[in-house]
């Protein structure tokens, strides 16, 4: 089982490069999962315990904006990776998420992968290295969210 | 890439390209709550209307002025014409009705190398209404579809209110031989497609880099941005095709209005090459 998800890690672009024993841990943390159809996966200020790389599917980061309901700030689906929470103190969702669709993902768990980060600093900063590489990518199309290129006057 | 399957040389509505030609309006469609189509037939007999995809037209709305519009269609001798509200031209034609007349010039300017992409993967990026001169393209292919590998329409609106061609997108949704990926930039709840900036959708398309060809068109920033994605996926510049707006006036390269650095978008575009252009876009001085 574990061999088949080192093997799916191992797959993914983000763990590209990672060193075997790196991988081994990490796959240590992981497990598959599957979301239904509007399932909710995580609610804004729950403690963030886990982050997902989607396999297949579509989820929803969404924000309560009162009097809006549910806004949904953006989507992520094959490939991407959802969820940095678990990464950085308190350990609460910013936000929520949910699946638009039935979508498979590895979910991994936060609190072990941490922990096994703060024993193994060079684990630590490879994970951290990758996090930051789609932290960026997230802020540079944040930011071409806010430029309203559609805009009347854009 | 694959050879030029055969020339073309655009017909103008007029023999001279500076007198327009009276065209009514045979419908109008409100798209969204600031883009029309119209529909426009010859007053009077018309010659059927032959264009390349990515060419535009000016359109004259009398007694107020002129504006460039890409041409989004034809059948026979009538042309379709899909604008946006954002002018004192365009918002006054956007208030005129079935039957009122309008001054045709064209059509004028570059065309997407449809037939140049023959053989070949081919990737159109669309965003807001840079999907209305893209749209002619599209039909293009697909009424040749057996001449391309994969097609793939990538397109981003501001929201799910703003989609343009909503029911045709629904209907190229359907078919087997066209990927459509549709974003939005922002979106309440009932939306249950993708958010998010059309650019990240160039990650999902399946294309061979090596021989894909790219045509996009949309607000600047949108463009650049996609281009770096295509790019990022190894597509070379010659391989990708982008349609330029800049303030046309006479639309035949005399009046200066529209140049863009040694070029004028109007007569050696609208459509570019990007390696053509590449010293120049994005440089804000240009």
């Amino acid at each position: 089982m574990i061999e088949t998800l080192e093997r799916l890690i191992g797959e993914h672009p983000f763990f590209n490069g990672m060193a075997e024993q790196h991988l081994r841990f990490v796959a240590g943390c992981a497990k598959n999962i599957r979301f239904d159809e509007g399932q909710i996966i995580f609610r804004e200020g729950d403690e963030a315990d886990q982050f997902y790389f989607i396999r297949e599917g579509l989820i929803a980061v969404e924000l309560v904006v009162p009097p809006r309901g549910f806004t949904t700030l953006q989507t992520l689906g094959a490939g991407e990776m959802l969820g940095w929470s678990w990464l950085l103190p308190p350990y609460r969702w910013q936000f929520g998420a949910r699946a638009l669709e039935q979508t498979h993902a590895l979910a991994f768990d936060g609190k072990c992968l941490r922990n096994k980060c703060e024993q193994d600093h060079d684990l630590g900063y490879e994970i951290l290295k990758r996090f930051t590489h789609v932290i960026s990518e997230r802020l540079d199309t944040t930011r071409l969210q806010l430029l309203d290129l559609y805009g009347t006057h854009a | 890439m694959a050879p030029m399957l055969e020339q073309w040389t655009p017909a103008k509505i007029s023999a001279d390209p500076m007198l327009p030609v009276p065209y009514r309006i045979k419908r109008v469609r409100h798209e969204t709550k600031d883009t029309f189509t119209f529909d426009l037939d010859p007053v009077g007999d018309g010659r059927e209307f032959r264009y390349a995809p990515g060419q535009f037209n000016m359109l004259y709305a009398f007694g107020i002025g002129e504006v460039p519009i890409s041409i989004s269609g034809s059948d026979g001798a009538m042309i379709r014409h899909t604008t946006r509200a954002v002018g004192t031209v365009t918002n006054a034609m956007r208030n005129l009705k079935r039957g009122a007349v309008l001054g045709v010039r064209g059509p004028f300017g570059t065309w997407w190398p449809v037939k140049e992409a023959a053989g070949c993967d081919v990737v159109i990026a669309a965003g807001g209404i840079g999907l209305a001169p893209l749209r002619s393209a599209l039909y293009e292919i697909m009424e040749h579809r057996d001449h391309y590998r994969r097609v793939t329409l990538l397109y981003g609106a501001r929201t799910p209110e703003d989609i343009l061609y909503r029911r045709e997108l629904e209907q190229w949704r359907g078919k087997f031989d066209l990927d459509v990926f549709v974003t939005v930039d922002r979106a309440m709840g009932d939306w249950r497609g993708m958010v998010g900036v059309v650019t990240k959708l160039v990650s999902r398309a399946p294309f061979d880099p090596a021989s894909v060809v790219a045509m996009m068109c949309g607000p600047e920033v949108m463009m650049r941005f996609t281009m770096m994605e295509l790019r990022k996926r190894g597509v070379e510049t010659e391989r990708i095709y982008l349609s330029m707006e800049r303030n046309m006036k006479c639309a035949v390269g005399f009046c200066g209005h529209c140049m863009y650095g040694p070029l004028f978008v109007c007569k050696d575009g609208p459509v570019f090459r990007f390696d053509r252009i590449a010293p120049i876009f994005g440089v804000a001085e240009v």
